[in-house]
């Protein structure tokens, strides 16, 4: 074979690859917003459940993703700036570090049963968005520490020692120049973790049930997207059970897309790098 | 050696974990004078160089031996508030490293971390610092944009501009200029020809016409030693050690 047309070859094959993978995505969400797109109406997306609507689940979605991350990105951030920026890089924070790591591989479900024992039963905060948004925020922990590390890590050493010969204080270094330089990093993987929280439904139908009411405190339960589409899935007979399914799909869809496009909108402006 | 010494350095050696880079460094620094450091890649320089404002600390792995004072004090010392030593030994490094953001809190950032927050000094701060620096008529319309948009030579002077707003007592310059074109390094000489009657500087530098050029005393390394020291011209003309007058005169390096 000449050089030509092996180039040729592996370029078709590459091509092919893209294409298959683009080609899948777009079948799937198209297929998806079809099959669901007659259900969508104002009533179903702001009406209660005996309305037939969607509202509670969308508010519940976004309590136990506000919980979450109300706690895991500053828990997650501080740790990442202590493993960085403080923690001389002895065999202990490797170990640290392995640790986080090894967290972030461990099956979603297998969180769940951890938050179910821990803060439904231990703590007595019964099956509610508190529990599932401590769950989450424990899972999601280590991928954000993770994230954060990456992004400071990639902050130039040219700027924190032009800052403390300035005869800026550490803590000031870190406020000042390394954060704000990792900013655009930390927040897309904050982005992420929304989508992850999002997404997620075992361990929530575990730690925050099933009730079809919009929470009225952080101690009532309530139930997501995710584990309405589940439940409507398992229960659906009828063609009509199957639209409302793919509808609700719909909405967690463009609820991602939705939190993706600002992600990367905001991220874009956080970049003062790019003069 | 006169009274007018800023840096009093003695029977330093420095080790980053096993290895030794600088070995029983003694040597006084003059006030308002400008002190040139020469000798090959690796000899050093920049190491000792970063002892004087504990630039070093930064990393995990090295230990010092000796002792360095500054004006008769310690600057090893358990009590010596670090933050408060570089804001009297200024540092600009080989790279043009301005924080992106504005021209002007580049300036003002030194002072702001110091707690400095009235708007009207600031302003004269900037005004003062970057016509010290020799760049005020080159930015003065832009202040506010990035410091990340303006030229190699002009992100430098930006760099000494921000020194100088700290009103540092010295000021520690590693290969300023290697990173600028000619136009932009004379500039840049230009200015520490001014600097030096308020400050005392010390450069390290590679280009042995530039020591010529600015500088008052020549130190010469090679391989973690201090080999000579003395008068620039002496040292260029004069030099009393062989490896001195082999470095000089280009026979290796
Ligand atoms: N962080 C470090 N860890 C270990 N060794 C280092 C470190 N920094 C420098 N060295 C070593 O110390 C020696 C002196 O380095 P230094 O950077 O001071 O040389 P220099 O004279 O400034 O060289 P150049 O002219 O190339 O800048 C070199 O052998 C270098 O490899
Ligand atoms: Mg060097």
């Amino acid at each position: 074979m000449s050089r030509k047309t092996k180039d040729m070859l592996i370029k078709s094959l590459i091509l092919l690859s893209t294409g298959f993978t683009v080609g899948i995505l777009v079948i799937i969400i198209g297929y998806i917003t079809f099959r669901g797109f007659g259900a969508l109406s104002f009533d179903f997306i702001f009406g209660s459940a005996d309305q037939g609507g969607i509202w509670p689940m969308i508010v519940s979605t976004m309590y136990i993703v506000g919980i979450s991350l109300a706690i895991s990105v500053p828990v997650g951030i501080m740790a990442a700036i202590y493993l960085t920026e403080y923690a001389k890089q002895t065999r202990f924070v490797g170990l640290i570090r392995l640790a986080t790591q090894s967290l972030s591989g461990i099956p979603s479900i297998i969180f769940g049963l951890f938050g179910l024992a821990l803060f439904v039963r231990a703590f007595g905060f019964n099956v509610s968005i508190l529990s599932a948004g401590l769950t989450l925020a424990i899972m999601n922990l280590p991928v954000i520490i993770r994230a954060t590390e990456e992004a400071l890590k990639s902050v130039p050493q040219s700027y924190r020692e032009g800052s403390l010969g300035l005869g800026a204080t550490k803590i000031y270094t870190i406020w000042k120049v390394v954060l704000p330089s990792a900013l655009p990093g930390i927040l897309t993987a904050v982005i992420l973790a929304v989508g992850r929280i999002v997404g997620e439904s075992a361990p929530v139908l575990l730690t925050a049930g099933v009730l079809k009411d919009v929470p009225m405190s952080m101690f009532d339960g309530g139930r997501t997207l995710t584990v309405h589409l589940y439940l409507l899935a398992q229960e659906a007979i009828s063609p009509h059970d199957f639209q409302i399914a793919f509808a609700t799909a719909t909405v967690l869809i463009v609820i991602v897309l939705i939190i993706n496009l600002v992600a990367r909108f905001v991220s874009a402006k956080l970049d003062k790098t790019k003069a | 050696m006169a009274e007018n010494n800023k840096f009093k350095v003695e029977n330093l050696d420095l080790f980053y974990g096993d290895f030794q880079a600088l070995k029983s460094i003694t040597m006084d620094i003059e006030a308002n004078k400008v002190t040139a450091f020469i000798g090959p890649s690796g000899c050093g320089k920049s190491t000792f160089l970063r002892t004087l404002n504990r630039m070093n600390d930064l990393i995990d792995t090295v230990r010092i031996d000796g002792t360095i004072q500054l004006d008769h004090q310690d600057i090893y010392k358990k009590d010596v508030d670090v933050t408060d030593l570089r804001r009297r030994v200024g540092m600009v490094f080989q790279k043009p490293n301005p924080f992106p953001m504005s021209i002007y809190d580049n300036v003002v950032y030194g002072p702001r971390a110091q707690g400095i927050k009235d708007k009207k000094v600031l302003d004269e701060i900037v005004e003062s610092s970057l016509r010290a620096a020799a760049l005020w008529d080159e930015v003065k319309d832009k202040l506010h944009k990035s410091g990340l948009a303006l030229s190699g030579g002009q992100q430098q002077r930006l760099c000494i501009a921000r020194t100088i707003a700290m009103k540092p007592e010295i000021i520690l310059m590693d290969e300023p200029t290697s990173a600028l074109d000619p136009i932009a390094t004379l500039k840049v000489e230009q200015l520490m020809e001014e600097l030096k009657k308020e400050y005392t500087i010390v450069i390290v530098t590679h280009s042995m016409q530039q020591a010529a050029r600015i500088s008052d005393v020549t130190a010469f390394f090679l391989m973690g030693e201090l080999i000579e020291m003395g008068d620039t011209n002496e040292i260029f003309s004069n030099p009393k050690k062989q490896q001195t007058e082999d470095y000089i005169t280009g026979r290796f390096g």
